[in-house]
């Protein structure tokens, strides 16, 4: 048993990494199914989606050829729908609340066609919205994430400067580092941040991590430099660091976060990825899925995903448990990690049994010991345990935090006047469009902060 | 089983489906394909002098995702040689006579034209005859068409000619180019035509490229108004043809339904409105010939649904429910009520009836799925909810009359009674 890469042929990643859900190859294919959409009024879709783009009217809109029209609709609502058609968990959102699945027929596959939307405004590269005259006033936002780039959007189009500071090398955040590689390709993120910014009025500065005490060679911008030289300033900086197990055996060598899992399979070649022959996954939500399913695909022999609840329970939804299920990942409920064993390497993966007790805080039956335990030999063991929030860093720039995460009042402000913060930050982490939404919230809130005369 | 075939004019057939005088009928192949699928008869495309056509010919209207819900064409009479479709005639009713073979004529505005065209057909071996008085394009230029139709004077002279030399049964097809069928209708039938049928294609433009800024169809940068027909004219030709129905005099001589058939229903639909027969051409020419296969084993299991044993059971049935709007019952009155177990919350009913209509519907906001209620106070009883509704039986009109008794418009001035309700 061995961690290694190269483990596949060229066709082979090339069929692994291949679009899961591949777009309507025709416009007549879209028509079918634009035209089965209801128009329903004040719908169920838009009112599922955080930042409420009306899917009604977008749809209708392929229907009647005004594609531009469309992706406008889209991008009015969310600048990063383009990202969000191809990660959004719609089967929970707009797709899960379409009026066709009280008919028990197939919901309209709103992803599919907005996808078809905006990737047409994105490959055309059709600007949609104007941005004003400047105004002069200048904004610095930390994170290039979706909900960095989303406050850039609008603010940009009201005439603000806007320049965003980037710890990586690239923008668009967890949708750049953080999701399966079958879902979004690089060169996608990187066309979707580009034509973003193709507005004008937002730069992006790279390499350019926010903190108090850098290291020596390390570029990097404070918080107080920032309030000085803006107007305001808005924190996008996401979470980022996993939650670890705290149990033995987790400092052996082939114990891998899954955000740092993923992170390398989207910033180097597949080939280039190191995957054990037996694989652990720790934890049921999204990204322990795209971390089961990508060990996979890059190879693993045998994948276990462990997850101490039942699949009632379980954060992820049932379309991404499927295509874990579908990839040949084990899945094992009711499991909790108690120890990794191991010389030096990662050998076995000791877990407790467990039941399910009374409910907890999350309204869900808590995993009980059972005080029996299984073995499983691996040598790999993935942890996606959740990530938790900057809190060293935050509490560094003294603003008021809950265990780590940013707090904001109702107008997206933090406790330093002029700073305001939205998206994982804030919220400890949730969806793309979660945080699009956040994005515009606080981009609403700093301009009535900086032009307080023209938005009241 | 009950009994489909027909006897119109004397004319049998094995159903009463014949294709119309179109290009579907305008060879011999086409009609033998026709014959062989299963079709009652066919009234082969007008013959007459000889024309040229143009390319292109046809256009369409799409709704909703679907193809030619209208359709229109600027194709003349046939454009192949007089002996090549009598020769062709005689084969096909050698080859199928228990099959009604009809010839659609437009001869040129003389009695001698008329009488020798007749002739010749009849030679043939023609069942019957339809005058193509009609044709709203192209042949109107020259007086010829819709130019007669529209003329009940003209119209009458014609069939009169036709009279004198014809010796089998004579149909006159009407066009609905006018602002009523009828006076045409009444004029051909004094001058002694056996039998009517209505309605030919309407006049019309389909669309504008919006590129190239000429409507459709295309012929070298021009268009012309086009013959409009399919599935959406069948709402006005079912009007038409009930005008006919129940005319005195027209409603006594056999009519045949055509404008916009595609399906056993839409026959249903004609026949219970006077039409003997019906005649397709628009969703032939959709599908093929073989869509004759439903309408023959749909409308015999409606038949056989309703216990009628012939045609002539119910050909006529819905002529007198088609009534004056001043004779309507006032106290009767209906409500929508929406079902709740079967709603979608789509919100359909409620953004209509509110921008539109009479604001007679709740909305109970939730999240994501609103719930509708009926304002039974409000509704005035338009259907606009229910017609909206995209879930069969979802909304249903309930009946709940204002008083028992029947009063109509005229008997409610007499009496004096309020007008305003609000």
């Amino acid at each position: 048993m061995a961690i290694q890469n190269n483990r596949l042929t060229a066709e082979q990643y090339e069929q692994n990494f291949s679009d899961i859900h591949p777009p309507f190859e025709t416009h007549n294919a879209a028509l079918v199914e634009a035209n089965r959409c209801l128009f329903c009024y004040d719908a169920p879709c838009t009112k599922s989606c955080p930042t409420s783009i009306n899917i009604p009217k977008f749809i209708k809109q392929i229907t009647t050829e005004n594609i531009k029209g469309s992706a406008h609709t889209i991008f009015q609502s969310n600048i990063m729908g383009a990202g969000c058609s191809k990660v959004c968990p719609v089967e929970k959102l707009c797709e899960g609340s379409c009026v066709y699945n009280l008919m028990d027929e197939p919901a309209i596959p709103i992803a599919k066609l907005q996808r078809y939307s905006t990737e047409k405004a994105l490959a055309n590269n059709w600007q949609l919205f104007e941005r004003k005259k400047s105004t002069g006033k200048k904004v610095a936002i930390v994170g290039a994430g979706p909900a960095g780039l989303s406050c850039a959007h609008v603010l940009a189009r009201e005439g603000v400067d806007v320049t965003i500071y980037e710890k990586e090398s690239k923008g668009g955040g967890l949708m750049t580092y953080g999701i399966a590689a079958y879902k979004v390709t690089p060169q996608f993120c990187e066309d979707e941040v580009n034509y973003i910014v193709g507005i004008g009025g937002i730069e992006i500065k790279y390499n350019q991590e926010l903190g108090k005490d850098l290291p020596a060679g390390r570029q990097g911008i404070t918080l107080a430099k920032l309030q000085k030289n803006y107007d305001s300033v808005y924190l996008a900086i996401g979470v980022g660091l996993a939650r670890q197990l705290a149990i033995p055996g987790e400092d052996l060598e082939g114990v891998e976060d899954a955000i740092k899992f993923i992170y390398e399979i989207r910033n180097t070649k597949y080939e280039k990825v190191n995957v054990g022959d037996k694989v652990a996954v720790i934890g049921m939500g999204m990204t322990a899925i795209d971390a089961a399913t990508q060990a996979k695909r890059l190879g693993a022999n045998e994948v276990t995903m462990v997850y101490r609840r039942t699949e009632n329970e379980k954060p992820c939804t049932d379309v991404e448990l499927d295509i874990a299920k579908l990839d040949g990942c084990n899945i094992i409920w009711l499991a909790a990690p108690k120890e990794i064993k191991g010389h030096g390497k990662v050998e076995q993966l000791v877990c407790s049994k467990m039941q399910l007790g009374e409910p907890d805080a999350s309204g869900r039956r808590s995993p009980v010991d059972t005080g029996e335990t299984f073995t499983l030999n691996v040598d790999m063991v993935i942890k996606a345990a959740g990530q938790i929030p900057y809190e060293a860093l935050i509490k560094d720039c003294a603003l008021n935090n809950n265990h780590g995460k940013l707090i904001i009042d109702a107008n997206q402000s933090t406790n330093i006047k002029g700073v305001f913060a939205g998206g994982d930050a804030v919220n400890g982490g949730k969806e793309v469009v979660d945080a699009v939404q956040a994005g515009k919230d606080g981009a609403k809130a700093i301009l009535n902060y900086i032009m307080p005369q023209m938005h009241e | 089983m009950a009994n489909i075939s027909s006897n119109f004019l004397g004319i049998k057939s094995p159903n009463p489906f014949w294709l119309a005088s179109a290009p579907p009928t305008d060879k011999k192949i086409n009609v033998i394909r026709a014959y062989e699928a299963g079709w009652g008869g066919v009234v082969w495309k007008t013959l007459g002098s000889q024309v040229k056509n143009v390319s292109s010919r046809y256009s369409a209207v799409d709704y909703g995702g679907q193809r030619v819900m209208g359709f229109n064409n600027i194709e003349l009479i046939s454009d192949r040689p007089l002996d090549i479709n009598l020769k062709e005639i005689t084969e096909v009713v050698k080859l199928f006579p228990d099959r009604a073979t009809i010839v659609s004529l437009m001869a040129d505005n003389n009695r001698e034209s008329w009488h020798e065209l007749i002739k010749k057909c009849e030679d043939a071996g023609a069942m019957g005859f339809e005058l193509n008085f009609g044709c709203p394009h192209g042949m109107t230029e020259r007086g010829m068409g819709a130019a007669v139709g529209q003329d009940p004077e003209i119209a009458c002279m014609v069939v009169e000619w036709v009279m004198e030399k014809a010796t089998i049964p004579v149909i006159t097809k009407l066009t609905p180019n006018v602002h009523s069928v009828v006076p045409t209708g009444r004029s051909v039938v004094k001058a002694g035509t056996h039998g009517l049928s209505l309605i030919n294609t309407i006049q019309s433009i389909t669309g504008v490229d919006l590129d190239t800024f000429v409507p459709n169809p295309y012929v070298a940068g021009k268009s012309v108004f086009g013959g409009y027909c399919g599935p959406a004219v069948k709402p006005i030709a079912l009007k038409m043809l009930t005008t006919i129905a129940q005319d005195e005099l027209t409603g006594k001589v056999p009519i045949s339904g055509i404008g916009g058939i595609s399906t056993w229903k839409d026959a249903v639909e004609f026949m219970l409105l006077g039409a003997g027969n019906v005649q397709v051409c628009t969703a032939a020419m959709k599908h093929g010939f073989r869509i004759i296969e439903d309408m023959c084993e749909g409308l015999n299991n409606w038949m056989d649904e309703k216990g009628f044993k012939t045609l002539n059971d119910f050909i006529g049935k819905s002529v007198p429910t088609v009534t004056h709007w001043e004779d309507l019952d006032i106290n009767y009155h209906h409500i929508a009520k929406i079902n709740q177990d079967k709603c979608i919350h789509c919100g359909l009913c409620y953004i209509t009836c509110e921008d539109t209509s009479h604001q007679s519907i709740n909305l109970t906001y939730g999240k994501p799925y609103n719930t509708y209620t009926i304002k039974e106070e409000e509704c005035v009883g338009c259907n606009l909810c229910k017609l909206v509704c995209p879930v069969d039986n979802c909304i249903t009109m309930e009946e709940q009359r204002v008083a028992p008794e029947y009063i109509n418009w005229k008997m409610w001035q007499e009496q004096g009674l309020p007008l305003n309700d609000h």
